[in-house]
């Protein structure tokens, strides 16, 4: 009797402790999201967000599905392995609508970025010089993209 | 069991909901992709970096990029005979728009009259975060906002991400950034949304010469496997002991 009279305080202590301790649990359940610690030390759910983020880029096996045409004329070509987007830009939007048209491409912009002359590109890669090569005539005025001549 | 047809009836949708998922796997997001299936990564072929910048300007355009900041960027090296150690790197504007040219010999080609005329070799580097198998970026993380996912590819929860910008001094790469506007930590997330899709990334996908390839080493008919037993491949700085998982063929030793 007198044990219990005597240790009171510190069964009040034991009490608080016992309250604070399940006032940081519930806290912890509507404060933690449900999926941290599904796989690791993070929230397992961002993993699904950042995978639904929109394409930008359809990726050039979209493109050959309706214009296997243009694929195969490539297949003869240099330009083989150069996928559609990487010259005509990110048309994802047009392949899941294909009333949005693309915007046309600028040959003398968009060639030299990669066939511009520099002693920095590797010696195989075939380069010219923009300015004595055709003087700002389009290059499409004399070559063929699509299959690379 | 006992089962009577109303319970049944109740039961069925339920089943129905728990086999989506179980023919789903996670994430809910991607159907048929299963993540323990994969180990991603990247492999650079330096000797057909052309320095064109197209991975540049697609990483912007597909993840919308922040201008002045980079996922993925273009440098130049340039090595003046012996001189290893200090090599010439530049990277004008992440090599987006490309690079200045260079006269093709000493004597100078006409229209290059401000080209340097230093002799030495060039070549291109491109860089990207190196998805780290132990990389010192998830492990400086205070709220565990950012992680390795269990396909190998390092990712940032923008929702959890204080900005603290922790990460941004431990990445060895200067692969990270702190976005303009949203305030947290930004990366490569090796076009995440497309690798779950069966796509490849948007740098790979537009590099015109194949220098980059996506790689999956979990995925035993990988090109990659045969690549690396039949050529010299290194990956930035080893001696750091990251886990880089992004593997540059014929990498020069000035490379830092």
């Amino acid at each position: 009797m007198s044990l219990t009279k005597d240790a009171g305080h510190l069964f009040r202590f034991a009490f608080l402790f016992v309250v604070a301790f399940v006032v940081f649990l519930l806290v912890r359940h509507f404060v933690v999201p449900k999926s941290f610690g599904e796989y690791g030390h993070y929230r397992g759910a961002a993993i699904g967000e950042i995978a639904a983020r929109p394409l930008h880029y359809a990726g050039h096996e979209t493109c050959e599905t309706c214009h296997a045409d243009i694929a195969e004329a490539k297949k003869a070509g240099k330009h083989e392995n150069v996928s559609c987007e990487a010259c005509h830009g990110p048309l994802a939007k047009h392949a899941n609508d294909p009333s949005i048209q693309p915007v046309k491409i600028n040959t003398t912009v968009l060639c030299i970025r990669c066939h511009a002359e520099s002693a920095a590109k590797p010696g195989g890669f075939p380069q010219i010089d923009p300015v004595q090569h055709s003087g700002g005539v389009p290059c499409e005025t004399c070559h063929q993209p699509h299959n690379g001549l | 069991m006992n089962l009577d047809r109303r319970h049944f009836l109740v039961m069925l949708p339920a089943a129905a909901i728990a086999w989506k998922y179980v023919l789903a796997g996670t994430p809910d997001a991607s159907p048929n992709y299963t993540m323990t299936d994969h180990w991603w990564s990247m492999l650079i072929d330096i000797p057909k970096c052309i320095g064109c910048g197209n991975c540049v300007r697609a990483c912007a355009a597909e993840n919308d990029v922040p201008d002045g900041h980079f996922r993925t960027w273009v440098e130049r090296y340039h090595v003046n005979d012996w001189h290893m150690e200090g090599p010439e790197v530049i990277s004008p504007d992440g090599g987006k728009e490309g690079f200045p040219a260079v006269a093709q010999s000493a004597g100078g080609g006409e229209g290059f009259s401000s080209a340097p005329q230093d002799e030495g070799k060039y070549f291109f580097v491109p860089k990207l975060c190196n998805h780290c198998a132990d990389s010192p970026c998830t492990q400086v993380c205070p709220v565990g906002a950012t992680f390795i996912a269990p396909d190998g590819v390092v990712l940032v929860d923008q929702t959890y991400c204080l900005g603290c910008a922790y990460c941004v001094q431990a990445c060895p790469y200067g692969c990270r950034y702190i976005h303009p506007e949203k305030k947290v930590a930004d990366k490569c997330t090796l076009c995440y949304h497309r690798i779950t899709k069966g796509l490849t990334t948007a740098c790979c996908e537009n590099c015109p010469t194949g220098a980059r390839k996506l790689v999956d080493l979990k995925d035993p008919n990988d090109p990659i496997h045969a690549f690396l037993k039949t050529h010299y491949v290194q990956v930035l700085k080893p001696q750091m002991a990251t886990g880089a998982k992004v593997f540059y063929n014929e990498l020069d030793g000035s490379v830092r």
